[in-house]
């Protein structure tokens, strides 16, 4: 105690202040200062009970918990892209595979982002999606008329800007008027749930994930396996754009809930459906093709 | 001013030197730095110019030999420089020219179009580690994904002569041989380039675009008729 009290830089060491008084609490040290730190202190242990491991990431959670949204950094900055990549490649994992299996009242955005979408994934993924539209619906029309006299394959590049346009503006425009469509009726009813437009870009980019391996199996001839794959795709995808978007209407009009649902959906089925008849053409529209030519031509 | 006198005594010598004014003032004005060693291997000032452009072409010769041999790597990362990048990637462009049917739409990549994807390719992928905390810097992860496409190049180089020879299922299987294993060995390479960068969570998210980026370059390699 001595020690504690000839020394008068020893405050500045709070750990060790704070051990010295713990270990000899009728010691009569404390200050006003120190008893402010103290409960601080046992404030945040209480919020945050395992601060020890990973300590970076908890307190980046802690301060998002806190704050309830992110740093506000200028959009011009880099540091403002850098926290929406601020992930690991388990969290994109996990994204995909809730992104792709929709599990009842697990509402994706608060499962799976808590508050920290990501522009990766999204991004990522569509591009994925835009090249591996344009190969496999390269690939499936060289199946479709390979062998057949007078076929020139031609590698189709125009194909790739084509499902980068529709794609891109898929990923992004629906969220844009989602956002604020959903702003607007927030406005007018108060809704518990309220999503960020990052929240709103993130969903949809992942909900794109599932297209991928469906899009692939678009390269098999056989129109069952194509239509089968559409449906489970669309099914997956739309059913988990919906349980994610069904909080943030489910306090509004019912006519309202089930417009903005609907068209959810319906721009989900618009999607999957004009990629399918654009980018792959099937063998029933293919015969005829030539006739339908020819007429055209002659006039 | 016996004090003043005490206190000039540690400049003594220095006034003597500015005093005498008989000997004129001559001697050698030299940075009191070490010699760099740059200096000392080449003045560039009076060699030809046939020795400037030689020693340039056999640095990007030797970062060639790293990217071929991709455990040394230190050295593309230390010096980058933006020619070898340039020159393969017009080098592919060029060879990437008369394909099928140019003047229709559903041709193969125009040069602007190969040029377009290489660069943002790289660039955009750059971004995205530096996106992620890589340690890189811009152009270092720049050069080393240029410098990754030699290995596609010499593919395209090779698919055009065996295209020479005919344009049946031999020669595609060939080619497809050819395109996927330069394919597999870009993303090698500049995999272990690129990897170290990256904290050990993240290597996955980094190496993706990368495999993506070259599996687009292989694809319009493999798909290329003249």
């Amino acid at each position: 105690m001595a020690s504690n009290n000839e020394d008068p830089f020893q405050f500045r060491e709070f750990d060790e202040a704070g051990i010295l008084l713990e270990a000899n609490k009728d010691a009569v040290t404390i200050s006003i200062e120190d008893e402010d730190l103290m409960s601080k202190r046992q404030r945040n242990a209480g919020l945050t009970p395992d601060v020890d491991e990973e300590e970076s990431l908890n307190t980046d959670d802690k301060s998002s918990l806190l704050s309830g949204q992110r740093k506000n950094v200028p959009f011009w900055t880099f540091e403002y892209y850098q926290q929406y990549f601020d992930i690991e490649t388990y969290h994109v994992k996990e994204r995909i595979i809730g992104s792709m299996l929709p599990w009842p009242r697990k509402n994706f955005i608060q499962v799976y982002l808590r508050k920290n979408p990501d522009l990766y994934g999204p991004f990522w993924i569509c591009t994925t999606l835009v090249f591996a539209i344009a190969i496999s619906g390269n690939i499936s029309n060289f199946l479709l008329h390979f062998g057949k006299p007078n076929y020139k394959y031609t590698p189709e590049f125009r194909k790739v800007t084509i499902a980068a346009t529709a794609i891109f503006s898929y990923a992004w425009l629906v969220p844009l008027a989602l956002w604020g469509f959903l702003l607007w009726r927030s406005n007018k009813i108060l809704n518990l749930v309220s999503y960020s437009f990052m929240e709103i870009v993130c969903v949809y980019g992942y909900s794109l994930s599932i297209y991928i391996p469906a899009v692939v199996l678009w390269i098999l001839p056989y129109e069952w396996v194509t239509w089968c794959s559409i449906v489970m795709a669309l099914c997956l995808s739309g059913s988990v754009l919906v349980m994610t978007f069904w909080p943030a209407v489910r306090d509004d009009h019912p006519k309202v809930i089930a417009a903005v649902l609907s068209s959810i959906v319906l721009l989900n089925i618009l999607l999957a459906v004009g990629c399918k008849a654009y980018f792959f053409s099937s063998p029933q529209r293919d015969s005829p093709a030539p006739v339908t030519v020819k007429p055209t031509s002659s006039t | 001013m016996a004090s003043l006198e005490e206190a000039s005594k540690p400049f003594a010598g220095l006034s003597d030197v500015s005093i005498s004014e008989d000997i004129p003032v001559e001697g050698d004005i030299s940075v009191p730095v070490g010699p760099s060693r740059r200096d000392d291997e080449f003045s560039t000032l009076d060699e030809p110019v046939k020795e400037t452009i030689l020693r340039d072409l056999r640095a990007v010769g030797k970062k060639f030999i790293h990217v071929l041999y991709p455990k040394r790597s230190s050295a593309l990362l230390r010096d980058w420089d933006l020619w070898g990048p340039l020159l393969l990637c017009v080098t592919l462009a060029l060879l990437l020219q008369g394909g099928a049917a140019d003047s229709d739409d559903q041709g193969g990549p125009q040069f602007a179009e190969v040029f377009v994807i290489v660069w943002f390719g790289s660039i955009i992928i750059t971004l995205n580690s530096k996106l992620l905390g890589g340690t890189l810097s811009f152009f270092q992860s720049l050069c080393v994904l240029g410098y990754c496409i030699l290995p596609l190049t010499v593919a395209m180089a090779v698919c055009r002569i065996v295209l020479l020879s005919g344009t049946g299922k031999v020669s595609a299987a060939i080619r497809l041989v050819v395109v996927t294993s330069s394919f597999g060995w870009s993303t090698f390479a500049s995999t272990a380039f690129l990897a170290d960068s990256q904290p050990s969570n993240r290597k996955a998210l980094v190496v993706y675009p990368v495999f993506l980026f070259y599996f687009v370059i292989g694809w319009m390699i493999l798909t290329f008729t003249p």
